[in-house]
């Protein structure tokens, strides 16, 4: 036990796979997952996923880096030390803007990466089984996860129809070792 | 794809490439043995490495006295050197975030060697105030942290710590965008490596890339907000950068035109240096089909564009001086254009006001000997800038008794010298062992900008009606 298999349509454009997919999930078929060498635009529609919420944890962590630079610095400057500088206002706003725009960014970005990396299980070193070498090259991966109760004949004939270049098996022993995907 | 581009448009990758092609040629030099002319070139700039590391070894011994800096030119060669290479590191994510942003699709071709170039930059350019601090170990001082000194926090509302935060931040952020855009075509290379080591080696720096859907989804989202982000960060660094200048009283520095002039003048520069290695990788890794002359051809415009802003500024700090009736200020631009410095300001007119203006000629613009000569004069002009803008509006001080001349020691120029050697053993380490183009996002736009046989016949279909309706 601990074994997966896949069936894999390899398809080599990016415009027959857009009209595939929808073809495919038509006839009932459950895609597993899509790899792509190169980022298709629209091939997360018809494969019915939810749409990236990415950009609302960047609005959260900038939104942090605001508070806390503005924050810290009025702390620092009206209430823990106050340095008069030639009677000027010790709460001078205009003069916080800069650091407290660098540090929007900075927490914003570096938190949409980390947010990334995790949602995407990407870290150095990290193993993944990969379907097919071809799929960061030329090629994209329809893996469609199957066992003894699925009807491989058909699903074959079906990656085919719509547009499969090649219908491959792949056994993936002791799945659970690395991430699919 | 969802859009169409015209086919009158000059495609962006010649030659009909499939996708294949893409990742055969782009990826190819990096796993063969690096050729004769990488072995040189990489041999100079770490030897310049060596010695700019002597160099700073040295100063760090015996203190800032080894600069030619003295009271009254306290600063010197160290902050013009930050201050150029910190505008040459502009280009990078002035291509790949703005240009992204307004869908510029050449920038594909450029945009992965150019993000690597400003990282690079960056880190040259901290090297000069960080060893500026003069006791470099005490350096965390200026990092808010509590301290036993009261706490004592440093001064935020200070330019100098504004520059701490910007720099910093900028670089960082750099480095996540360039580093985020690379994971894919690492993978790429992974599943492409027969070596063993390099099999492991990008395995490990691939971070486990596979090119699910949903992982490219969300690497898109990433990608733009972290477009956005660093839009407006990329014209913070160097309007921050013209803050340590304009936020004082000298005369000569103390103008409100300084922020968008520096980062004109940054954009300017550092497309200058992209241009510069761009024209070198190209021909030495055979990328021509990919960093076509079209390519060469909207960054010289940028050049041109940029460049002219520059000239403006130049004239209108000479109008306002004249205008505002001061006469230290009116001194500071006097002396600037006829005092003893008078080389460096022509030097810096001639390069940044009048280069530029001859790629209007669109034989010079893409031509590719002229296209090189021009970015080293632009090079070299925006170094004079700054030096302009340092040195002479110090050198004569309010009090004729502390006006002093500056000339450089031989650690001012050994640090010079030792940045251009980390620069280049860098960027040449990256050219050889990093994909220079970006693969995937030239294989994203290659259906709708690359020359393929349907782009081929589309555009005869164009020429034919044409010739149909002169021909009635």
């Amino acid at each position: 036990m601990g074994s997966k298999k896949f069936l894999l349509g390899i398809f080599g454009d990016e415009d027959i796979l857009l009209n595939g997919v929808p073809q495919i999930r038509e006839k009932g078929i459950k895609i597993h997952d899509v790899f792509t060498p190169f980022p298709i635009h629209g091939l997360d529609t018809v494969m019915g996923l939810r749409e990236s919420k990415l950009h609302i944890g960047g609005f959260i962590y900038g939104i942090t880096g605001t508070s806390i630079a503005l924050g810290f610095i009025t702390w620092a400057n009206t209430f823990d030390w106050r340095v008069n500088f030639g009677g000027k206002p010790f709460w001078a706003l205009p003069a916080y803007i800069p650091i407290t725009f660098e540090l929007t960014v900075l927490c914003a970005s570096a938190g949409m990466v980390a947010t990334f990396m995790y949602l995407c299980r990407l870290a150095p070193g990290v193993q993944k089984h990969i379907m097919d070498l071809r799929q960061t090259d030329d090629k994209m991966v329809v893996a469609i996860e199957v066992d003894e109760h699925s009807d491989e004949a058909s699903i074959t004939n079906i990656l085919k129809q719509s547009g499969a270049e090649e219908v491959n098996t792949k056994v993936i022993e002791d799945w659970y070792k690395y991430k699919l995907g | 794809m969802s859009f169409k581009e015209s086919s009158l448009r000059e495609p962006l990758v010649e030659g009909n490439k499939s996708y294949g092609d893409v990742t055969h040629d782009i990826t190819n030099s990096i796993f063969g043995k690096p050729t004769k002319e990488w072995y040189i070139v990489f041999g100079i700039s770490v030897a310049l490495l060596l010695y700019g590391m002597f160099c700073v070894t040295y100063f760090v011994y015996y203190g800032i006295g080894t600069w030619g800096s003295n009271k009254t030119v306290g600063w010197a060669w160290d902050i013009t050197n930050f201050v150029w290479w910190i505008g040459i590191g502009h280009a990078g994510t002035l291509i790949s975030a703005i240009l992204l942003l307004f869908r510029q699709k050449w920038r594909t071709g450029v945009n992965r060697a150019a993000e690597a170039m400003t990282i690079f930059a960056v880190m040259c350019a901290g090297v000069f105030p960080v060893l500026h601090m003069g006791r470099v170990w005490m350096g965390f001082f200026i990092l808010p942290y509590p301290n036993t000194r009261g706490p004592l926090w440093p001064n935020f509302v200070s330019p100098l710590l504004w520059d701490v935060f910007a720099i910093s931040t900028y670089f960082s952020v750099s480095l996540m965008f360039w580093y985020t855009g690379l994971i894919p075509d690492i993978a790429t290379i992974r599943d492409k490596a027969k070596k063993i080591w390099q099999q492991k080696f990008y395995g490990v720096l691939s971070f486990g890339w596979t090119g699910s859907a949903k992982h490219w989804q969300r690497h898109e989202s990433l990608s733009l907000v972290l477009a956005g982000l660093s839009t407006p960060l990329v014209l913070s660094v160097h309007t921050i950068v013209s803050f340590d200048f304009a936020t004082s009283v000298i005369p000569g520095w103390h103008t409100t035109i300084f922020p968008p002039y520096f980062v004109a003048g940054a954009v300017f520069s550092g497309f200058a240096m992209v241009q510069t290695l761009m024209l070198m990788t190209r021909k030495l890794l055979r990328l021509e089909e990919y960093i076509t002359l079209s390519h060469i051809d909207s960054m010289n415009r940028i050049i041109t564009l940029t460049g002219s802003i520059v000239g403006c500024a130049y004239l209108t700090e000479l109008f306002t001086a004249w205008y505002s009736g001061s006469l230290y200020e009116q001194y500071a631009f006097m002396n600037r254009a006829l005092g003893p410095y008078w080389w460096s300001y022509w030097g810096m007119m001639l390069c940044n006001v009048v280069s530029p203006q001859l790629f209007w000629s669109k034989k010079l613009r893409t031509s590719v000997f002229w296209t090189f000569f021009i970015s080293i004069v632009v090079n070299i002009g925006m170094w004079f800038e700054r030096f302009v803008i340092i040195v002479t509006s110090l050198h004569r001080d309010y009090l004729p008794s502390s006006w002093s001349m500056f000339s450089p020691t031989w650690v001012d120029i050994g640090f010079y010298l030792g940045t251009f050697g980390l620069f280049f053993t860098l960027y040449l380490l990256f050219a050889k062992y990093f994909p220079v183009v970006a693969v995937a996002e030239i294989k994203h736009v290659l259906k709708v900008t690359g020359n393929t046989p349907n782009r081929e016949a589309d555009l005869k279909q164009i020429l034919d009606k044409e010739a149909s309706v002169d021909a009635a």
